[in-house]
């Protein structure tokens, strides 16, 4: 059931939020030995929210989520609630505050049915970086669901949860939203508060929703967006609801297809899709036109300085002392080294290492000041193609779900961000929409692939409404082949 | 033979702002306290918190560039400085590497002897105090031997000024000057209480020598751990003489940190250059750059109170008062306001210090009460000043009028009507005063004319007494000298 729906129910007293939470719980209790989506499921919390929000409705409060079951990336403090990261230095840490956005959340009615499993601190495309646990792609389990987010999507994907939170630092919500078959949402950088998400790159953070359709997405955006006076890089400015001016068509759009991302290289099927999409916005009245975007390709090299170099300063505070995992050593120094060595996995750690280096007193403006420039081109080139279109359409990722270990050497796995990491570098509003079905060579069971979309900065309205106008006419995520177990009904 | 040194000071200082909440979160700012029990998930560097700047800590240090003559630059931005410390909550503290809040500036001190003085500034900055570690085990507190340590994060996040002077301080008097000029205005600025001793004022020197004449700087060192104003008078002398030691013996200063033991008055040498950190700074992330609006700053500079060295410069130029006086009353800042209202109504600038660094501070010791919380309103006081300028009553009178103006209030010119304590300036009147007090005492006269001059004090006093004290004593004394030599 989409949250939306769950929602109208709720208040309508249809269905109470505790049935809906009731239900759910067991969904996870069936599906979830599969599936693995959670680290942490917060039964007692759920139940509790869950009979608050019967109250309020009951006293005639309107809630817009209420009810709505959600997934909460383990990256994100909920007060009271374990909050790991997905990494063993902080394995049995009970936050003790409540993420902005996630307050703002439940506060609207939402339930959080549990802490999903990510790749460790957001670093990873695959979910395969979590140290504490596996999630498999409910779509085939011998596959993963992507990442960093991949507990959020794969909970999502297999009625887990309505509505799941995730984080994107470089395509951490839209990857996993194409290999889960759902629409996944990175608002404009600074529009929903980072406060109480832990930090992986602050600059380029950003929460936003994984859903089964546009509406969803865009119901939650809605309550969490807009200026928090807790974080100093949240936008003070308005904030225009989105999910009342979803569109029908695309009558008078332009939209951008990007001459240097050349979908041949993706396989003669997602080249096929993708020409399908691109043909589908024109038939529901766009215009199609060439744009280009010359210095993405540097778009990845310059991410894989920035964020490492942020995060070598950001996760500097795991050493021990005041929280988290503390090994002891002969003095303060090899508590440290302990610490940190037996804490971080190897993704993590090899990140810290890059981007210690690339701050260091000589390198730091071969490194960080370079790619601090490369990052203003990479935006002044989206700048320039948005002056020629309204909104942008590319591939969200490289490939389609693959299976576990394909991965292995960490380049092959950086490339997956390859059509993701340039919004993000620019702060750009960016999300995956399903835009069909392939079979990967050597499988036998068709795979979701996404469609990205990204609007200029602020453009959360245009670009929500477009892709509902694209998600109605093709029906993409409404079609669920792989009717295997764990896929809800 | 040995060659003639300069030395060559400069000093880094660290000042806690007094402002109501820390610098990124909204925790209460005080000193001491329970530990950690001021304290919150920003301050604690909890996972997924974040700063937000305390835009009165940014209004202090720009007030405080001003009040220098600093360059306020449009734009500024807040650095990380990244280094592991048990009590650096983040491990990273919230600083500002190259472009600081203020720029430049120059700050004016004065020595004993009045001569003014004035050393520039390279810049002031605004960034994050650290929490405090408390080291256990080791009987003396000292890290060395300790077996565990304990943190306070009371002070993790208050707002920290770092104020760095260029080397241009030739003396360790100097240096003191400089710094008792800074707490000074800081305290003139209301930015900050500059106690050394509750840590809210810490100072870092830079110490190096050159032969004198020359203009290269000579290798330095950092000199840390002094806890006063003395201390840093003895930590730096001390320094210079060692390094002076070090080159006339024909040796080489090696730039190195250096901790001043105040036991055996000694530096000694605590970390070298090679040891020194990669701060690996960068602009922080989480903090978005900063814009001084222009009509702010022109607004702050209208408001800024009056500093001490204009004072300085007024009370011992333009009124000639001495350096103590002038420094008393500028230490102390309510009471120089007062001062000057006073100056501003009696335009006596000496006789209304005497009053107020005299009789008026006296009873306010007594007291407890402050002079300008007093009885005694700048009004009446330069209504008082007026009165012993025109010499309608004498410093006696004054002094009793003073002592019942602060019991009961009320202006003196009243008083004086009221009771008919006026000055007598009238000869004839003084002389019949002066005629009794010389009739009563004959033998008195005697010695005088025997040679015994001395005793024309006695015989003025007598006749102030008679007059109750209303006598001008100028003529008093005139005319007893009159009738004795006649």
């Amino acid at each position: 059931m989409n949250a939306a729906e769950i929602a109208r129910d709720v208040s309508a007293r249809r269905v109470s939020a505790a049935e809906v939470t009731a239900a759910t719980l067991a969904r996870v209790q069936a599906v979830d030995g599969d599936v693995g989506a959670y680290l942490t499921l917060l039964g007692e919390i759920a139940r509790s929210s869950a009979a608050r929000v019967d109250e309020r409705i009951a006293a005639g409060e309107h809630l817009a989520l209420a009810g709505v079951p959600i997934a909460l990336k383990d990256n994100m403090c909920l007060e009271g609630a374990r909050t790991t990261c997905a990494s063993k230095i902080l394995e049995h840490w009970i936050a003790p505050y409540t993420a902005t956005a996630v307050a703002r959340l439940l506060e609207a009615g939402a339930i959080p049915i549990g802490k999903a499993n990510c790749d460790e601190f957001a670093m990873g495309s695959s979910c395969e970086n979590s140290a504490l646990g596996v999630t498999r792609n409910p779509y085939d389990l011998a596959r993963v669901p992507g990442g960093s987010s991949g507990g959020s999507a794969a909970a999502v994907a297999a009625g887990e949860a309505a509505i799941g939170l995730g984080s994107d630092t470089g395509g951490s919500i839209r990857e996993p939203a194409a290999f889960c078959n759902l629409v996944g949402f990175k608002p404009t950088y600074g529009r929903v508060s980072r406060y109480g998400l832990i930090a992986f790159a602050s600059s380029l953070d950003q929460i936003g929703p994984l859903a089964r359709s546009v509406e969803d997405a865009a119901l939650a955006y809605d309550i969490m967006a807009g200026y928090d006076p807790m974080d100093a890089t949240s936008l003070d400015r308005p904030v225009e609801r989105t999910a009342d001016s979803l569109r029908a068509d695309l009558a008078g759009l332009r939209v951008g297809i990007v001459r240097e991302f050349d979908t041949k290289a993706l396989g003669e099927r997602s080249d096929a899709l993708y020409r399908e999409a691109y043909r589908d916005l024109e038939r529901l009245g766009a215009e199609l036109v060439d744009v280009s975007l010359p210095t993405a390709d540097y778009g990845l090299a310059t991410y894989y300085l920035i964020a490492p170099a942020e995060c070598s300063s950001n996760l500097a505070r795991f050493d021990g002392v005041r929280y988290g995992l503390r090994v002891e050593g002969a003095d303060v120094r090899a508590m440290y080294d302990n610490t940190r060595a037996a804490g971080f996995g190897p993704e993590v750690k090899r990140r810290i290492l890059i981007g210690t280096h690339a701050l260091s007193s000589g390198y730091y403006d071969a490194y960080y000041v370079r790619a601090q420039k490369a990052r203003t081109l990479i935006a002044r080139d989206f700048e320039r193609a948005f002056a020629q279109c309204d909104l942008i359409a590319c591939p969200a990722a490289s490939c389609p779900a693959f299976v576990f270990a394909a991965k292995s050497d960490p380049y092959s796995m950086y490339l997956m961000d390859y059509y993701t990491i340039p919004m993000s570098l620019a702060g750009l509003p960016a999300l995956s929409v399903p835009c069909g079905w392939t079979v990967p060579e050597g499988g036998n069971l068709p795979l979701p692939i996404g469609l990205q979309l990204c609007a200029p900065l602020f453009g959360e309205k245009l670009l929500l409404g477009a892709a509902a106008a694209y998600e109605r006419a093709t029906n993409h995520a409404l079609a669920h082949p792989a009717q295997i177990g764990t896929v809800p009904a | 033979m040995n060659r003639a040194w300069e030395p060559v000071i400069g000093i880094e200082c660290h000042v806690e702002l007094k402002t109501a909440t820390k610098m990124f979160c909204g925790c209460r700012n005080e000193f001491g306290g329970e530990p950690n029990t001021k304290t919150c998930p920003v301050c604690l560097g909890m996972p997924g918190a974040l700063p937000v700047p305390n835009a009165k800590a940014i209004e202090q240090i720009v007030r405080t560039g001003l009040a220098f003559g600093a360059e306020i630059p449009a734009f500024s931005k807040f650095d990380r400085k990244n280094y592991f410390y048990p009590d650096m909550p983040k491990d990273y503290q919230i600083s500002q590497y190259d472009m600081p809040l203020t720029v430049g500036g120059i700050v004016k001190y004065w020595l004993e002897d009045g001569t003014m003085k004035q050393c520039r500034l390279t810049r002031i900055h605004l960034e994050e105090d650290t929490g405090k570690s408390t080291h256990a085990g080791s009987g003396d507190g000292r890290i060395a031997g300790s077996s565990y340590s304990l943190l306070d994060f009371n002070r993790a996040g208050v707002p920290l000024m770092e104020c760095v002077s260029e080397p241009e301080l030739h003396s360790a008097r100097d240096a003191v000057a400089y710094l008792e000029s800074l707490r000074r205005t800081l305290l003139a600025l209301e930015v900050s209480d500059v106690k050394m001793e509750e840590g809210s004022l810490r100072c870092d020197a830079n110490v190096s020598v050159r032969v004198a004449g020359t203009t290269e700087l000579g290798t330095k060192s950092e000199i840390k751990n002094m806890n006063s104003f003395r201390s840093v008078e003895r930590a730096i002398a001390s320094e210079i003489a060692r390094q002076i030691e070090v080159l006339d013996s024909g040796g080489r200063v090696v730039q190195e940190t250096r901790g001043w033991d105040e036991l055996h008055g000694v530096t000694h040498p605590m970390r070298s250059k090679e040891e020194a950190h990669d701060y690996r700074y960068f602009p922080d992330p989480d903090l978005v750059p900063l814009a001084i609006a222009r009509n702010d700053v022109e607004r702050w500079k209208e408001k800024l109170p009056t500093l001490p060295c204009e004072r300085f410069e007024r009370y011992t130029g333009e009124y000639g008062l001495s350096v103590n006086a002038a420094a008393q009353l500028i230490d102390n800042i309510p009471l120089a306001r007062y001062f000057d209202e006073v100056v501003a109504r009696s335009e006596n600038p000496q006789q209304s210090s005497n009053f107020v660094l005299g009789e008026l501070s006296r009873l306010a010791n007594e007291t407890g009460v402050a002079v300008g919380d007093s009885n005694v309103t700048v009004e009446h006081l330069a209504e008082l000043v007026a009165l012993v300028q025109s010499k309608r009553i004498n410093s006696k009178i004054a002094k009793e009028l003073l002592a019942r103006m602060w019991e009961g209030g009320g202006s003196p010119n009243a008083i004086v009507e009221r009771e008919g304590l006026a000055q007598t300036s009238d000869p004839s009147a003084v002389e019949r005063f002066v005629d009794e007090v010389l009739a009563a005492n004959a033998a008195v006269v005697a010695d005088y004319k025997a040679g015994k001059t001395n005793v024309l004090g006695f015989l003025v006093g007598q006749v102030m007494k008679a007059s109750r004290g209303k006598a001008d004593p100028a003529l008093a004394n005139e005319l007893v000298k009159k009738k004795l030599s006649s």
